[in-house]
């Protein structure tokens, strides 16, 4: 792998995203062994928006690689506060730290943020933008489970302002799977996305639905998504909606007995709680995934040049 | 390319320029982007004429706008493909044409439009330049990724 910075999923090829993925299952497998890999290496964590999951998940990874964090803190107790661009605080942040996680508010900051600095800066999100860590911890969870080729997968929930849902529909053209998209109307992948699938990948198997019933039995993957109150004018619509698009044992009558079923939590109502005991939940699993993933985006990052050295 | 017959009458209607850049064959109502994309707004006392609307062969209706002492650069040129595809760019020096050419669509286009998406880190109060990729059908912006197809000269920094 050969890049200075980790902006978006769709820098990655599918090359890349083996090697990260394929890192992440040795340290899951024996995380002892990289243990002191990092000793005394520092990473600064840039949170200009709260985010507490994706921020303890980069901190345990630096952590378990024996390196330690430095962390801006709050935007309230930070020079942000008063009015520093994004662009002097990296270049500060910098020389403190050998690698940057950066989470912001606006698309693009850490593209531009990238820019300024020399060392190596992760994506943790930047608005309705990319979250590429999330996408690989997707993707990882999808091949421990399901595998990665071959791979029917139905996406569904709020698909229209899920970023989380544009990266892994993305990544996923690098593989031979069949997309289904399923949501309400007013929900939809953006046409944008829609199009981009199509310009990376002419064959991309891309399908839309407003209903799970008909393509749940052929489902190897559903990755289910939160649909928010605040995308509705009102609780009555809401309600409605979202009720349609809620996974429960009847739900899964249909469902093929290898089924797994993701979500990059936290969830609301969208899982009822029954299945969370039953083989197909892999939400938490995908959770905990996170923290090997980092390790292998943050080794590899790391090392030398940006390049695994195996 | 054949000489523009069809401008020689109606050209008259805009002075000759003894030094300068003529741009022809504007798509007719978007003298002004041209202008708003070149940063002339007349208040460095350039000499502009415009012609607006004139008949022509080629376009139903087109444009010409002419400045007095400026040269055009590659660069220029290469963004005013954006809202006027069909452009020719005269470079006159002493009344003669010394230079003719076609515009061609860059790949990129950097500080001359500006990101629709108010959430895009260009629209801040960063230090970075707007920057987009020229798309087969529009432009996008490297940043954000977001994607304009129509209405591109409603972008223009001004
Ligand atoms: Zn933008």
């Amino acid at each position: 792998m050969r890049h200075d910075h980790l902006i978006t999923s769709k820098q990655l090829s599918r090359a890349d995203i083996e090697t990260v993925l394929d890192r992440a299952a040795e340290i899951d497998a024996d995380p002892a062994a990289v243990a002191d890999r990092h000793a005394n290496t520092l990473l600064g964590l840039l949170f200009f928006e709260p985010s507490t999951r994706t921020k303890m998940s980069f901190e345990t990874a630096m952590k378990r690689l024996g390196g330690d964090v430095v962390d801006m803190g709050s935007i309230e107790s930070s020079s942000v506060k008063k009015g520093e661009t994004l662009a002097d605080t990296v270049r500060v942040i910098e020389g403190y730290a050998d690698a940057l996680v950066l989470r912001h508010p606006r698309e693009g900051a850490a593209k531009m943020a990238s820019e300024y600095v020399d060392v190596p800066l992760l994506n943790a999100g930047d608005g309705a933008g990319h979250h590429p860590t999330q996408t690989l911890l997707d993707l990882y969870t999808i091949r421990e489970n399901a595998g990665l080729d071959d791979l029917t997968i139905g996406i569904m929930g709020d698909l229209k302002y899920g970023r989380t849902v544009h990266s892994l529909a993305h990544a996923l053209t690098n593989f031979d799977t069949r997309q289904h998209f399923v949501s309400p109307e007013s929900l939809q992948l953006p046409r944008e996305v829609v199009y981009d699938l199509h310009q990376v990948d002419e064959s991309a198997t891309i399908r839309e639905h407003d209903s799970l019933e008909e393509i749940l039995p052929s489902l190897d993957v559903l990755y289910v998504t939160r649909i928010q109150r605040e995308r509705f004018p009102d609780e009555r619509e809401y309600q409605k909606v979202a009720g349609e698009y809620q996974i429960d044992a009847d739900t899964l009558e249909a469902a093929s007995d290898d089924l797994t079923i993701m979500h990059p939590l936290p969830r609301v109502d969208e899982i009822a709680p029954a299945i969370d005991d039953t083989d197909y939940a892999a939400y938490f699993d995908q959770a905990h995934n996170g923290v090997p993933v980092r390790m292998a985006l943050l080794d590899l990052f790391l090392s030398e040049g940006g390049e695994t050295d195996e | 390319m054949s000489d523009d017959r069809d401008g020689d009458e109606h050209e008259l209607r805009v002075s000759k320029i003894r030094n300068g850049t003529v741009i022809d064959h504007v798509r007719g109502g978007q003298a002004l982007n041209v202008l708003a994309i070149l940063g002339i707004d007349g208040s460095q006392g350039e000499e502009v004429s415009v012609g607006m609307n004139v008949p022509s062969d080629r376009l139903a209706r087109k444009d010409i706008v002419k400045v007095e002492g400026r040269e055009l650069s590659q660069d220029e040129v290469d963004v005013l493909s954006l809202i006027a595809p069909d452009a020719t760019i005269n470079i006159v020096r002493d009344y003669e044409v010394v230079e003719k050419h076609r515009v061609e669509r860059p790949e990129i286009v950097e500080g001359v439009l500006s990101c629709p998406n108010t959430g895009c880190i260009t629209t801040g109060d960063e230090p970075v330049s707007s920057r987009f990729e020229v798309l087969d059908d529009g432009v996008r912006c490297t940043y954000c990724g977001t994607i304009v197809r129509e209405e591109i000269a409603s972008l223009i920094d001004t």
